[in-house]
């Protein structure tokens, strides 16, 4: 399938470096890192390697600070779960921004339904987090604040550092959750002052169901998972070596590649950005320069997202997201585009692009013009 | 093995609307959803003979709502009014392959643009009295109400 992929927020390619180094733990050196005999301890050094890979990309200070994963939703359930059921004696009250992935917002929902109080602080229209109501939600019996690094659909990076400088001269816990963020902008746990950290494989070009939560040592957390005590009994289960190696290796290259591809990619978007606004009625949502680099975010008046998705991929082997009710599972639009105050009908319009690896300079009057003739084609239909 | 996305017979009418755009004057005109809802559906019909003469529609929506639209104006076609009032948004999914089960409420608002351009025709023509039209289940959209039907 040829084309023009531009949706790697939502699946990556496997770096083919990562699938030759972690496919050999496929078959000839599988093995359970629990097990005492040799196959067992080549597969426990694997994954010690791995650690220190995805250690060494945050900077985190030791490796045993890393736990390994099973993607970023098992991170996120285990930083939030884990933070809130430790300290529940503390206090009842959880924070995060109201545009944190559905992995943070829901485990909060649901620790809510259990007698805990959840406050969402609100953004401003370029997704950035008000750092007043913050401070003004924070007390003492705040046990939890999650605040993204970086939103998938907005692309805006939140000023992290004055996040965790707020949280802690209250004394106070603060998760990150970095999917989005990680090997796209450099980030370090201890400059930035991040006590959980969420990270995911496959966005870092390795393969998916693997990913990592960053425990600032020193910080308690309980696991929600129970079984043989893997990972300092936080995340129980064999360990999924093929996939946890090859997240290693992706880290290990992502650390290597970000600066230049980031660069790269960030001259590509720029270019889309201006051509694509050239469309009449069309809109950047997110913050216009504090953004990923990767990532192109639009909104386009009088036409819905699904029907842009679909002519984009059907007319002209184009693939991007979009945030449309009529795309997702609940028919709701998105609530990042609700939280930067955009009305229902603005929120359908929208188009995400996240660029990667495969994405040239070339394509770019390519995927211009593919937008500018989606456009006209769905407002030649609508009524609106 | 379950349907994944749309049916060939969706994305080819969405690809490929039939009677896209604008009757002017029309003998009759219905206007379905809301743009809050994320659908919005407009038919204009001519009718001779008693017949949907000439069909038009215009739709603001996801896929499947241009499908729907595309096709329910194909189905109407040149059928007698009192046929094209019996097509039911049923039929039209059935037609089409099929609609994956979140679309059949939501998108799936064809059938009721044509009877709403029917109806403005009967009672333009004195068949029917304004208070006589049946109100189509649901999805009006209206203040306050959910967009789920």
């Amino acid at each position: 399938m040829c084309g023009i992929y531009l949706d790697y927020q939502s699946a990556c390619p496997v770096d083919p470096r990562v699938q030759e180094f972690a496919g050999r733990f496929l078959g000839r050196d599988f093995g359970n890192p629990s097990a005492l005999h040799s196959r067992g301890l080549a597969a426990k050094a694997a994954l010690e390697e791995a650690r220190a890979h995805v250690a060494e990309l945050i900077n985190a200070e030791g490796q045993q600070s890393v736990i390994l994963t099973t993607g970023a939703t098992q991170a996120n359930n285990l930083a939030i779960r884990g933070a809130a059921l430790r300290n529940a004696a503390k206090g009842k009250k959880l924070l995060a921004s109201k545009i944190e992935h559905i992995s943070v917002l829901n485990p909060m929902k649901d620790l809510k339904k259990g007698g805990f109080d959840l406050t969402l602080v609100p953004v401003d229209r370029t997704g950035v987090i008000d750092l007043v109501a913050l401070e003004g939600e924070l007390g003492q019996e705040t046990i939890l604040t999650s605040v993204m690094y970086a939103n998938s659909e907005i692309g805006t990076v939140q000023p992290i550092k004055e996040v965790s400088e707020i949280v802690h001269e209250k004394g106070l816990l603060l998760h990150v959750d970095a999917t989005a963020a990680a090997g796209k902008i450099p980030i370090d746990v201890q400059k930035d002052g991040i006590d959980l950290l969420t990270l995911s494989s496959n966005d870092l070009y390795g393969p998916q169901g693997a990913g990592a939560l960053y425990v600032r040592p020193g910080v308690r957390i309980q696991p929600v998972l129970f079984g043989g005590g893997q990972e300092r009994g936080l995340s129980s289960g064999t360990e999924n070596l093929y996939a946890l190696a090859g997240f290693g290796e992706a880290a290990r290259l992502a650390r290597l590649k970000r600066a230049e591809e980031g660069l790269r990619l960030q001259a590509i978007r720029d270019a889309l950005i201006q051509e694509i606004l050239k469309i009449d009625e069309s809109y950047l949502t997110g913050h216009p320069t504090k953004r990923l680099p990767h990532h192109a975010s639009f909104r386009f008046s009088r036409i819905e997202g699904e029907s842009i998705l679909l002519t984009m991929d059907a007319m002209f082997n184009i693939q991007v997201s979009t945030g449309s009710a009529c795309s997702s599972r609940t028919l709701e639009p998105s609530h990042v585009l609700l939280a930067i105050g955009l009305k229902h009908e603005e929120a359908h319009g929208s188009m995400v692009i996240t660029l990667g690896r495969e994405n040239n300079s070339d394509q770019i009057p390519v995927i211009a013009n593919a937008a500018k003739k989606t456009v006209e084609r769905l407002r030649a239909l609508s009524p609106l | 093995m379950a349907q994944i996305g749309y049916s060939k017979e969706v994305m080819e009418h969405f690809m490929n609307p039939r009677n896209v755009g604008v009757i002017e004057s029309p003998d009759g005109y219905g206007k379905v959803g809301n743009p809050v809802c994320g659908d919005l559906m407009e038919i204009f019909i001519k009718v001779n003979d008693n017949k949907v003469d000439d069909i038009k529609f215009r739709t603001f929506g996801c896929g499947s709502a241009i499908a729907v639209s595309s096709m329910v104006t194909e189905m109407a076609k040149g059928q007698p009014l009192e046929e094209a009032m019996k097509i039911t948004r049923k039929d039209v999914a059935d037609k089409l392959g099929g609609l994956p089960p979140q679309k059949m409420h939501c998108s799936n608002l064809g059938a009721d643009a044509l009877h709403a351009a029917i109806n403005n025709y009967w009672v333009k023509i004195g068949k029917i009295k304004p208070e006589e039209v049946k109100t189509e289940e649901g999805h009006d959209g209206e203040e306050g109400e959910s967009c789920e039907t």
